[in-house]
């Protein structure tokens, strides 16, 4: 069985992130790690691998060149190699342009299970699942909680605002995976090591059908308007009064 | 003269007050409004869709829409702004939407902006980023634009109006309907819902232990409001994920927003902090959530909360 990932390497949260004034995109100069959120889809496509018995793990992605060094990340883990679509065509893709890129390397790949995490850990949408799915005319369970697959059927227990929702569909599927679903394995130092040599593949635009261009645009940058008179109190014993008084002023009692 | 539709979401035979804020906000915009009621038996509720400002509202009635699953809608959707020659669509953010209209932006190769918060009659877009400390605006280059706006972001106002109710010919692609709904096991709602109360009382981790929530619910009950949760108490399993306020659960915009034991995390923030007034009472002076508190109480929850309930409950008689 061939399972698909597809990972998105974001800037490392621990150096902050901005947005560049000039560009008015996300700032994504620095280190690369791969989104946390991801890593629940590649444990999920290790646990399906492993209950299949044998199998073959892509990890897909889509950025810049040095990217490579995030989706080792998911080798370390147990993917068994990587395709990275990168092009400086494809810089600054929106959802059309991103979505129609990974869905391009996807169908090169034929992946019978398609996995995602439930979002980016930086500017996400959370929807290029089903982006990628209407390109690859396929059905898409998104926000799954628990997987099975029996045969060549795949049932997903699906959070929503209203409670769970069990969905059934044929493979080949997309899935979106919650950070409910598993614990994400740590890399052993074996899986480590092993990363860099298993095979990894860099596409350009004209391997995944070319660049689309984009439908969002970015026309100014401004600061929120900021909190009024914001106030703090130690409590004294009387801090329910105080509160109550507060509420009693903003008339919202 | 822009034409609108909106994407009206139901549950339960009822619009979600969410997608009739969106409504309300296109229909302040001007230009032709319609909304568009997607599933099975849904007729009866167009009538509703009128007061808030559409002027038409198209129904798609068929078993096969009957589950909320995405792919089936997109059909519906994308036939109807190419037949009628829509150039707007909007959504209220859901779980369901966001798979909707991401799909659809493919479908039509129509620019689709997420997480707004306001529109412009001019078409620009206010889309907060980087948890807020900034704000984005945003536009389209496509001849058709699709908006995902917050969920709580806008008013239901009803303005009076009624609708023209005009069916649809529901026509599916093949691989829309090759995922299928199994079952639905939905929570029995437990007083209103966070995302339509007008006052929230939300407790975290500072609670202590889950028997603790029923401080939370009895301040709640008083102040006329409904329960959240944080994700860590939820992951906990101490409150219902329906409850979850933040990046992984809901946004909320309440007019006020209790915080109980809660630190701040930017996860948590991102979904509130659209609230008109935030009320924090934490143990810890240094906790985030007194950076975009409006008042900040350091103190023990424990000891405040049952007397502030009690003076709530007196005060409102």
């Amino acid at each position: 069985m061939k399972i698909a990932v597809c990972v998105k390497a974001v800037p490392d949260a621990a150096g902050g992130r901005r947005i560049d004034p000039a560009t008015m995109r996300l700032e994504r100069s620095g280190e690369l790690t791969i989104s946390e959120f991801d890593t629940y889809a590649v444990e999920e496509g290790l646990r399906l691998k492993e209950a299949a018995g044998d199998g073959e793990i892509i990890v897909v992605s889509m950025g810049p060149e040095r990217a490579l060094d995030a989706l080792r990340k998911a080798l370390a883990m147990g993917a068994d190699r990587a395709v990275l679509v990168t092009d400086e065509a494809l810089a600054g893709s929106d959802l059309l342009g991103t979505s129609k890129a990974l869905a391009g390397a996807l169908e090169r790949e034929g992946a019978e299970v398609v996995l995602f995490g439930q979002q980016s850990a930086d500017g996400g949408g959370a929807c290029l699942w089903s982006a990628v799915a209407e390109h690859l005319r396929l059905p898409v369970i998104s926000q799954v909680s628990e997987l099975e697959l029996v045969g060549s059927v795949v049932t997903g227990k699906r959070q929503t605002e209203f409670g769970y929702d069990t969905i059934r569909a044929p493979l080949p599927a997309v899935i979106a995976v919650s950070d409910a679903i598993n614990t994400p394995r740590y890399p052993s130092l074996k899986g480590i090591m092993g990363a860099k040599k298993k095979p990894q593949v860099s596409l350009g635009a004209g391997d995944v059908g070319g660049a689309a261009g984009t439908g969002t645009t970015v026309e100014g940058l401004s600061a929120p308007p900021p909190r009024g008179d914001a106030r703090k109190i130690d409590d004294d014993g009387r801090a329910a009064e105080q509160i109550v008084d507060y509420l009693v002023e903003k008339r919202l009692i | 003269m822009s034409k609108t539709l909106v994407f009206l979401e139901h549950h339960e035979d009822a619009i979600q007050k969410s997608s009739l804020g969106v409504l309300t906000r296109a229909a302040q915009l001007g230009g032709d409004v319609a909304g568009i009621l997607i599933g099975s038996g849904v007729s009866e509720l167009g009538a509703s869709a009128g007061e808030y400002g559409a002027a038409t509202v198209w129904i798609a009635n068929d078993e096969r829409l009957a589950p909320p699953l995405p792919q089936p809608r997109v059909d519906v959707l994308a036939q109807v702004v190419r037949d009628e020659g829509y150039d707007t669509v909007l959504f209220a953010q859901s779980v369901l939407t966001a798979d909707v209209a991401a799909a659809l932006a493919v479908r039509l190769e129509a620019g689709l902006n997420w997480d707004l918060t306001d529109l412009t009659a001019e078409g620009i877009g206010t889309r907060p980023a980087l948890a807020d400390s900034v704000y984005v605006d945003v536009g389209w280059s496509t001849a058709v634009r699709l908006a995902i706006f917050r969920s709580g972001t806008f008013d239901a106002t009803p303005v009076g109006g009624s609708a023209e109710l005009k069916e649809v010919t529901v026509d599916l692609e093949d691989f829309s309907t090759l995922a299928e709904m199994v079952e639905q096991a939905h929570a029995v709602q437990q007083g209103p819902s966070i995302e339509d109360a007008d006052v929230i009382v939300a407790g975290g981790r500072g609670l202590g232990e889950p028997e603790k929530f029923v401080l939370a619910e009895e301040l709640a009950q008083a102040l006329g409001g409904a329960v959240a949760a944080t994700r860590a108490v939820v992951d906990a399993g101490w409150y219902p994920y329906s409850a979850q306020v933040g990046q992984t659960g809901k946004s909320v915009a309440p007019k006020l927003y209790v915080a109980l034991g809660i630190s701040g995390a930017i996860q948590h923030k991102v979904g509130m902090q659209g609230s008109t007034v935030i009320v924090a009472i934490n143990k810890d002076p240094n906790a985030p959530i007194f950076e975009f508190s409006d008042l900040g109480v350091v103190g023990d929850l424990h000891a405040i909360v049952p007397r502030l309930t009690e003076l709530v409950r007196a005060r409102r008689g």
